[in-house]
């Protein structure tokens, strides 16, 4: 099977986030593998081990990006593919990065593309659908099962907390949703083999793409951080007039009822 | 290689060489393969041991057993063992930081640091092929799990004086081993233990002993006051069999392999204290950012800052020095040969040419762990005392590392007592550095350093190795070969040693970091360096002060004295605002950061 894992680096889960002049400050943040992509890259690797083929790990980043590329083929992915965009795009969005990633994969004839549910850092869930939409074939997302027989995928999708279980035909991209598995630790060897392993490198001219053509369609006006948490209150008194205080706490002063 | 050649250091040579960044290893320096390894470590304690800790102080060491597997799965057991015997051949930095990052994982890193080190590496070592084909291949997945029987009873330091006997049988083709070692790592479950005994009484001698030969057989677990996530018990043989092709290395040459073993287990257990030093500032900073007091956190106090600051600033010269000698070793073995580095014992040869390195780096590091670890406790008040916070745990699991593999005042005088022999041998021309300085103490005028970044902090270093050599030179001049009863002043001196080593190595990683990547980027470092040189050049002084007036009296006391102050003299920096700077970083990051 080809089997293609979409992947993006994110900030550490223990990163704080501070903004300074209107943008995320990444000044010595460490990075890692976005942890939904991780469930992706754990998949791949087991689907390969059950049913034979190759797995490709493709980022859409910058040089430092190869960091989290080499985990993946440390974990036992066998090719990892880098679309460095560091020199020639000033701005990105999911549009840029899904019409990238269709330019990579039209002729690549995968039969399986894993993505992330969401990357932890935007959250927009987007580039796997638009991805498949643009490549024309199917998409399921927040997938917390699979397992393939032959040409038929069978999924146990995530909705809600519920689950529905869902047949698709190959070739399919799907999106991992936590509970999907368990990803390995790269193990030692794992590490020193992955040295070894090929890691290309391409850049927006390699898939005959120019700027224009990846303009993003959409703007960032303002990035500012959520408010910080206040000391909360407790109401004293009768039940019945903390609940009447509290609803008037609610419509007057929070105005959310 | 003629040129790696020309380019080693001899152990101990560092106090009369001039180095430079490029010397020697620093943190800085690890490529991305061990910075991956350090994380698969990172991310094993955590997501697999750390779950489990309350299971392991419990004594359920079901649990110890099946994490040494999982460990072994991910080759995190392996990383020492030879490729050809199913390890992975690692370099010395990689199973360095593996121990390093194992640190947080309380006795459970103990457990782990007796399998891969003290008891699997006299196999590695000084096994014969056919004992490495053997053991080798399941200790380094943890299907075999691996002790070490040195200590007994009655014979701790002196290791000599044991009283396990061995006698071979009549047939030829068994030791009957007799005797008792006591507070052994991993005894509970442990399958293989290397165990010392004299042949006939005499010989002292290591055999590697299985657990199912018959006559082997463990006592009940100790009470400890640390460290209880790993297995201590005694160790007993009763007429053990012992088949005569498990005699590990020479008849009679036991001592050489138990020297080998100290000196890695020193080093491993330096850089233990250097990963739990680094553990023990993020524990406090998380407590001291959250816990208000007077309507604040209590890290916006200064006190606290200092404490943060301080504990940081001596982690770092730790962390610098024990790459230091990492690096020391990889040096060495660097300049072996392919087929050198097959032998076992070549390697074990490399890393013992540093047995004052691995000696000072073992007692500052573990001291540097304890202090930390109390300050940590002093940080968290009241909470600290109590069992619900891991703290608690942090600084009963440290006390301990004082005191096994040698305690720190048996690692102290070994760092005098091995210059002297080294000088004595004429590997270290020191007595004739030391004759030279006499004369030119009387002549020398004090210099004013430049004002340049570590120009101070080089200044303080060539004269701190100037007052060693002053002060120990005075000392053998007056003691002669008697300076052996002469603790106190051993003592001062391996203590001032061992600050210079530390000095050099973070004045050296701060200024190739600096070169590298520049000063803007390193400032954290050069902090660290600034406070720890200066605080550190004093204790020196002191110590060479009281080592003067032991030796000296009348006149000649007066005259030494004003021979120190020449080299003692300089400007000091205010390091109380140096702190405050250093840890607004930490309490910003919630950790150790350079």
């Amino acid at each position: 099977m080809n089997i293609y894992v979409l992947l993006k680096k994110t900030f550490d889960t223990e990163e704080k986030i501070a903004v300074t002049n209107g943008e995320i400050d990444s000044d010595g943040v460490e990075y890692i593998i976005n942890p939904y992509d991780e469930y992706a890259v754990e998949e791949a690797i087991k689907q390969r081990d059950a049913h034979g083929g190759e797995v490709t790990v493709v980022t859409v980043g910058d040089e430092d990006s190869e960091k989290q590329l080499r985990t993946a083929l440390a974990m036992g992915a066998d090719k990892a593919v880098l679309i460095n965009t560091e020199d020639d795009l000033e701005d990105g969005d999911q549009f840029t990065t899904a019409k990238i990633l269709e330019a990579y994969l039209e002729d690549k004839e995968a039969d399986l593309i894993l993505a992330g549910n969401v990357a932890i850092d935007e959250a927009s869930g987007q580039v796997g659908p638009r991805l498949a939409e643009r490549l024309g074939i199917a998409c399921v997302t927040t997938i917390t099962g699979l397992e393939i027989d032959g040409d038929l995928a069978k999924i146990d999708k995530d909705v809600e907390g519920d689950v529905e279980k869902l047949e698709v035909n190959l070739p399919l991209l799907v999106t991992c949703q936590q509970g999907l598995n368990d990803p390995r630790y790269p193990s030692l060897p794992g590490i020193m083999k992955a040295k070894k392993k090929p890691l290309e490198e391409l850049e927006i001219d390699d898939l005959d793409l120019e700027e224009d053509d990846l303009e993003p369609k959409t703007k960032t006006v303002d990035i500012f951080l959520p408010p910080e948490k206040e000391a909360g209150r407790v109401l004293e008194g009768e039940i019945a007039d903390q609940v009447k205080e509290l609803v008037s706490l609610l419509r007057n002063e929070k105005k959310v009822l | 290689m003629g040129e790696t050649k020309e380019k080693l250091f001899k152990g101990g040579a560092f106090l009369i060489e001039d180095l430079n960044g490029d010397d020697i290893l620093t943190p800085e320096d690890f490529t991305e393969e061990h910075k991956m390894i350090a994380k698969t470590t990172d991310d094993f304690v955590s997501g697999e041991v750390l779950p489990v800790v309350d299971k392991l102080e419990n004594h359920e060491f079901e649990y110890s057993v099946d994490l040494l597997k999982k460990a072994g799965e991910l080759g995190l057991l392996g990383a020492d063992v030879p490729e050809e015997y199913g390890g992975l051949g690692l370099d010395k930095t990689s199973s360095s930081l593996i121990t390093e990052k194992f640190s947080r994982a309380g006795g459970f890193s103990i457990t782990h640091g007796a399998h891969v080190g003290i008891g699997s590496l006299p196999i590695v070592f000084f096994g014969n092929d056919a004992q490495k084909q053997k053991y080798l291949p399941k200790l380094a997945t943890g299907e075999l799990i691996a002790a070490y029987a040195l200590t007994e009873p009655g014979s701790g330091s002196d290791a000599l004086g044991a009283k396990t006997t061995a006698v071979l049988n009549e047939a030829g083709t068994h030791y009957i081993l007799n005797g008792e070692k006591q507070w052994i790592t991993n005894s509970a479950f442990a399958d293989v233990f290397v165990v010392y005994a004299k042949i006939d009484g005499e010989h002292f001698s290591a055999f590697i002993v299985e657990r199912e030969f018959p006559g082997v057989s463990t006592g009940a677990e100790e009470k400890k006051m640390g460290i209880k996530s790993s297995s201590t018990r005694t160790l007993i043989l009763q007429d053990a069999e012992v088949p005569v092709e498990n005699l590990l290395g020479e008849k009679g040459k036991g001592h050489k392999i138990a020297f080998n073993i100290l000196n890695v287990g020193r080093y491993k257990l330096a850089i233990g204290g250097v990963g739990g030093s680094k553990h023990g500032i993020e524990v406090a900073t998380k407590y001291v950012n959250q816990r208000k007091q007077f309507g604040t956190a209590i890290s916006s106090f200064s006190l606290t800052q200092e404490k943060l600051a301080t504990m940081a600033a001596r982690t770092y010269a730790n962390e610098s020095a024990v790459y230091r000698t990492v690096g020391l070793f990889e040096q060495r073995m660097g300049a072996l040969t392919d087929e050198q580095l097959k032998d076992g014992r070549e390697i074990a040869k490399a890393i013992a040419e540093y047995q004052i390195e691995c000696s000072m780096n073992k007692f500052s590091a573990t001291e540097c762990l304890d202090y930390v670890v109390d300050e940590a406790v002093q940080m968290h008040g009241g909470y600290g005392f109590m069992q619900e916070y891991e703290v608690e745990r942090m600084y009963r699991d440290s006390r301990i590392n004082r005191i096994f593999e040698g305690t720190n005042e048996i690692n102290r005088l070994i760092v005098p007592g091995t210059l002297l022999k080294k000088a004595m041998k004429g590997e270290l021309p020191l007595l004739q550095k030391a004759q030279g300085l006499q004369e030119e103490l009387m002549m020398m005028m004090p210099e004013e350093p430049g004002t340049e970044a570590l120009e101070q902090e080089k200044y303080l270093l060539k004269n701190a190795k100037k007052i060693i050599l002053f002060a120990a030179g005075l000392a053998a001049q007056k003691y002669m070969q008697k300076i052996e009863n002469e603790q106190e002043i051993l003592v001062n001196l391996a203590d001032m040693v061992s600050d210079v080593y530390n000095m050099e190595a973070a004045i050296l990683r701060t200024e190739k970091a600096i070169q590298k990547t520049g000063e803007q980027k390193n400032k954290q470092k050069l902090l660290y360096t600034q406070v720890y040189v200066q605080e550190t050049f004093n204790l020196v002084e002191a110590n060479a002060k009281e080592i003067l007036i032991a030796v000296e009296s009348g006149d000649s006391l007066r005259m030494m004295l004003s021979s120190l102050r020449k080299l003692t003299r300089y400007t000091p920096i205010n390091v109380i605002a140096k702190k405050r700077e250093i840890a607004a970083k930490i309490i910003e990051a919630e950790k150790y950061v350079v």
